[in-house]
């Protein structure tokens, strides 16, 4: 099959696809009406359990076991990256020789905005559930932030700060204080994942019962998640040499 | 009332298949699916937006009696970038085992199947 013959076949069966949906289209409630019976009722849910970040209480509140879901998600797929990104039995792990040229000004904003970028994850993780963010997306932000070495050319140092063991270990600790919660939810509550804590005044820092405590959980596992993914990458790029003959070629031309 | 905001959304998933189809390279293709999924975080965005609406974050300034728009379906949006980060990284951990063993990552190239 050509490409050609491909992409024709391809635009047929899209022109179908387009048909439906531009039936389907007008049978939709508007864009920007004001009939939300999902948005009242989560509010107003969300209200009750004193959790002024709507989002965050849809999350880990009124359908945290889909998001323990999601969490094993992000966590099986590093399991396969790990899995499928490994030495073959004809690579070899060399020490990488400084390659490249950083300008200054790159490694220096590096070194700047560092512990800024992990602090700031730290507290998207913290404050949750009163203002936007929360455990996916703080853990997201740290796990970029310590990455930084990487873009200011410290390699070798992202490695000795980065102990890969320690966070195959916090991961699954993170993923266990999801599953602790959830548990103790049963025990006490008599429903998994109920939202068994004090709930506090709305707005406070230590309001929403479990919802922080999740959003922590969360973000532990979700930082470590890309920290070991980005590792796994990083590690073929740079620190392993292909067994084909081209590569080496390379070497001995640069050294 | 218009319905063209959600003929965006589905407008980038379309266009992110088209790209998949005609993609030359495996990594291109990859990307592609993440267009594509970018096209379904616009339409649900879009379902859930409500005119004079502003973020569903109770605070100084929202009330239960302020207009938001609908958090159910940004919540479903967080998920679905935590899954499209999942399937990309894994892909892409599969795009460099075939670029290892068989030298090549353009998909007509994979033709053969490996004895």
């Amino acid at each position: 099959m050509t490409p050609r013959v491909r992409l024709v076949m391809l635009l047929v069966g899209l022109a179908g696809v387009v048909v439906m949906l531009a039936t389907a289209l007008p049978e939709l409630p508007g864009f920007g009406g004001h009939t939300h019976p999902y948005r009242d009722r989560a509010m107003t849910a969300a209200y009750h359990q004193s959790t002024a970040n709507a989002v965050a209480s849809v999350n880990f509140d009124q359908r945290a076991f889909d998001t323990f879901g999601e969490e094993t998600i992000l966590i099986a797929s590093v399991m396969g990256v790990a899995a499928l990104v490994r030495r073959l039995p004809e690579e070899q792990r060399r020490e990488r020789r400084q390659r490249g040229h950083v300008l200054e000004s790159t490694r220096w904003a590096a070194t700047v905005f560092l512990p800024l970028t992990v602090l700031l994850g730290a507290d998207v993780v913290t404050h949750g559930a009163i203002t936007p963010g929360g455990g996916f997306q703080g853990g997201a932000i740290a796990a970029t932030g310590i990455h930084l070495l990487y873009l200011g050319g410290r390699y070798r140092l992202l490695e000795r700060l980065r102990p890969l063991a320690l966070f195959e270990v916090t991961e699954a600790a993170g993923l266990a204080g999801f599953l602790a919660v959830a548990v103790t939810g049963l025990a006490v509550a008599g429903s998994v994942l109920a939202n068994f804590l004090p709930r506090g005044q709305l707005t406070q820092l230590l309001s929403a019962g479990t919802v922080p405590a999740l959003n922590f959980a969360v973000g532990v596992a979700v930082a470590s998640s890309i920290i070991l993914l980005i590792a796994g990458f990083l590690e073929q790029a740079l620190a392993i040499t292909g067994h084909r003959s081209d590569s080496q070629a390379d070497d001995e031309a640069a050294s | 009332m218009s319905y063209y905001p959600y003929a965006v959304g589905l407008a980038i998933v379309l266009l992110g298949i088209i790209g998949i189809a005609r993609s030359r390279d495996l990594v291109h293709a990859v990307v592609c699916l993440s267009i594509s999924q970018s096209g379904t975080y616009v339409l649900l965005l879009a379902v859930g937006f409500d005119r004079g609406g502003v973020a569903p974050i109770f605070g100084s300034t929202v009330s239960r009696s302020t207009r938001v728009v609908d958090p159910v379906v940004q919540a479903l949006t967080l998920t679905d970038i935590v899954v499209s980060a999942a399937v990309t990284s894994m892909l892409l951990a599969v795009v460099l085992q075939i670029a290892k063993r068989r030298d090549t990552v353009d998909p007509d190239q994979l033709r053969s199947l490996e004895g």
